[in-house]
């Protein structure tokens, strides 16, 4: 058994939205995130998996719950275990167009990290560890000075990855880092993300609506929807045999880029969106989109429960699944 | 062939002029669509196959861009140089589009009847409000949005992504158009809506008798929807084929790499992922010779100095322009297929 590196428990986090209501964007996670592995958290949008990301690096502090890092709570480190825990969880935005300042040269951006933890003495040795990240992520050193125009997408999410690598992290949560990219741009970013994984021992929390991918890169995989996980397993086993009907409609609404596959293949169409997260009543969440839901599905609300070894899902019926 | 043909371009160029000098977004397309018929153009962002639909019906950016050459026969007439009020009586009528960003794109101080019966009642005067509004609920209907009479009076804002993407397609469809544009119709939307939008424009086509054609970067959506597929790469078009010969014998090497980039979901293996090393050229000095050149594994001298003509393949009309389908290349060509069916296996 692998180390724990992070672990969440019974977090929420609610955001007012005005006359008493509540949205609940994440209610209730507890998950496991061990050291060297990557964790794939997947769901629709407004499923509470990017709250959900930046709850784990303190952007949000949740409404309850626990987050433990090394076996102590993270809200009650003090300042110098804070700075220490801020070094050690990264994260890697969505949109490399909006996260990395305009106005600054890239050099700048990836030693904001360096400077702030006064990681170097002197500023020829800061100045050669960003040529190293910048190589490392292979973009050009002599780009250092460039501004964030100057890049295409996924080179900007190359300065993005530098930047989150500058203070050797244990722990990224790379927040949806591919879906702003081209396709043939993505496989370059997956595969250095994979190369950088191998190289330097990370884990990653991998956030994205992208199944395929996340099948591609992924240890385990968390299914979320409206705020709770709905399944965990190892991606192998959630992609052979899935225990939760949301995750089954998922997995049947991605389009195979073969059309043979796709004449024969039977597909779940899930009627109508994904519910309001302020009304959530003691049903399981997704009994109103739910083709085989019954009455005890409206009534009660499902617990995650272990279905086999390692195999987590939310589901009165998931052995029948 | 046998189908009738209701929409065809012929060699159509495309520059912008900006200040850093002529951009050539497309360069040289020639495509065609039949009766009920969906076709995909394929491409990645910035290989000019937004701005090659856009110039189709008619709503290139002027004067910054202009057709450089090239036809578009439409309904027996070459529409290509139609003035903007000759325009108008095709868009939206005869022709229509729907966007990627239906928030974008839907007026948000406008109820969503409205805007879905703004181009019937412009292409048909003398129609009545409670005329158009019947038809309104017959479209909204035809696209399953929920509620139609309550639905017609809302805002976009209070909708949702899928139901505003059903606006979108019921304000395409409004005036029984004879070709859909759908430019990248299910990009901003989660995989479930995507399936749902999918489901629905195949369906359309048995309702309506409307031809589609698709733009977009997802593959598996192609799968799922198009007959045809057009391959473009840096404003031409390097592949076309039916969709079965275009996904199974793949002749471009840009669409190999196209193919080999998407993780499948099928697949059991967890092998790197195929990528395409390095950026798409720049179109304000586009290369000579073959635009794929520069990123190809397989690029032989010539292809850095001349363009490659099309070569073709089969009965189903597929193409590609690359030359390694010339004969002298033939043992180039052998070792490049092999050097993929390892890539495949590994």
């Amino acid at each position: 058994m692998t180390e724990t590196l992070l672990k969440l428990t019974d977090v929420r986090k609610h955001f007012p939205a005005g006359r008493g209501a509540s949205v609940k964007a994440v209610n209730g996670v507890s998950l496991e995130i061990r050291r060297g592995e990557t964790l794939g958290l997947v769901g629709e949008s407004g499923c509470g998996k990017t709250t959900l990301g930046r709850t784990i690096v303190k952007l949000y502090r949740p409404d309850g719950g626990r987050i433990e890092y090394g076996g102590q709570d993270v809200w009650s480190f003090d300042r110098k275990q804070n700075l220490d825990y801020r070094k050690k969880v990264q994260i890697i935005y969505q949109d490399p167009y909006a996260s990395l300042d305009p106005l600054s040269v890239v050099s700048t951006s990836i030693a904001e990290g360096l400077n702030i933890h006064k990681m170097y003495r002197s500023s020829k040795e800061r100045h050669e560890r960003v040529l190293e990240l910048l190589r490392l992520v292979g973009l050009n050193p002599e780009h250092a000075n460039r501004f964030p125009h100057e890049f295409s997408g996924g080179q900007r999410q190359r300065i993005g990855i530098a930047r989150a690598l500058a203070l050797e992290p244990e722990l990224i949560v790379c927040d949806e880092p591919i879906s702003a990219l081209d396709v043939s741009i993505q496989a370059q970013i997956v595969n250095l993300m994979m190369q950088l994984q191998q190289d330097m021992g990370l884990s990653y929390i991998f956030i994205t609506h992208d199944l395929s991918m996340v099948k591609q890169i992924s240890d385990r995989i968390a299914v979320m929807y409206l705020g709770s996980i709905v399944e965990l397993a190892p991606s192998d086993m959630l992609y052979e045999h899935h225990c939760h009907p949301y995750t089954q409609a998922l997995l049947s609404a991605i389009p195979i880029p073969d059309p043979e596959t796709e004449r024969t293949r039977k597909r779940i169409l899930l009627q109508g969106d994904a519910p309001n997260p302020t009304a959530l009543g003691d049903s399981c969440d997704f009994a109103g989109r739910c083709p085989c839901a019954t009455d005890k599905c409206r009534s009660q609300r499902p617990a995650l429960t272990e279905i086999e070894p390692g195999h987590w899902a939310a589901c009165h019926y998931s052995q029948a699944l | 062939m046998s189908e009738q043909t209701i929409l065809s371009v012929r060699d159509l160029a495309v520059s912008f002029d900006t200040y850093a000098g002529e951009v050539q977004a497309v360069r040289g397309v020639t495509w065609h669509l039949n009766e009920k018929e969906t076709i995909a153009i394929v491409g990645e962002s910035g290989c000019g196959k937004t701005v090659s639909i856009q110039t189709v019906m008619g709503l290139l950016q002027k004067p910054a861009g202009r057709i450089k050459r090239g036809e578009i026969i439409f309904g027996g007439q070459n529409v290509a140089d139609f003035t903007p009020k000759q325009w108008r009586t095709i868009q939206g009528n005869e022709m229509s589009m729907i966007f990627q960003d239906p928030l974008t794109y839907l007026n948000p101080t406008m109820r969503v009847g409205e805007q879905i019966s703004e181009a019937y009642l412009e292409h048909n005067p003398g129609v009545t409000r409670a005329q158009a509004n019947e038809r309104v609920l017959s479209i909204m209907r035809l696209v399953s949005l929920p509620s139609p009479v309550q639905n017609m009076r809302r805002y976009p804002n209070q909708l949702s992504g899928g139901m505003r993407q059903r606006v979108m397609v019921a304000m395409a469809l409004i005036c029984d158009p004879k070709v859909l544009f759908a430019d990248e119709p299910t990009t901003a939307l989660d995989v479930t809506i995507q399936a749902q939008i999918i489901d629905l424009m195949n369906g359309l086509k048995e309702k309506v008798n409307t031809s589609i054609v698709l733009i977009t970067h997802d593959l598996g959506v192609v799968a799922n929807m198009a007959q045809r597929i057009y391959v473009m790469y840096a404003g031409q078009i390097v592949e076309h084929g039916d969709v079965d010969s275009i996904f199974s014998s793949p002749k471009h090497p840009y669409t190999w790499g196209l193919l080999g980039s998407v993780p499948r979901l099928d697949s059991k293996n967890k092998s790197r992922l195929y990528s395409i090393p390095g950026t798409p050229p720049d179109l304000l000095a586009p290369p000579a010779g073959c635009p794929f050149a520069a990123r190809c594994k397989y690029a032989m001298n010539i292809c850095k100095r001349q363009t490659p003509g099309q070569y073709h393949f089969g009965k189903q009309g597929q193409y590609t322009c690359c030359w390694l389908y010339e004969p002298q290349a033939k043992e180039r060509l052998h070792q490049a297929q092999q050097q993929r069916g390892c890539a495949h296996h590994d």
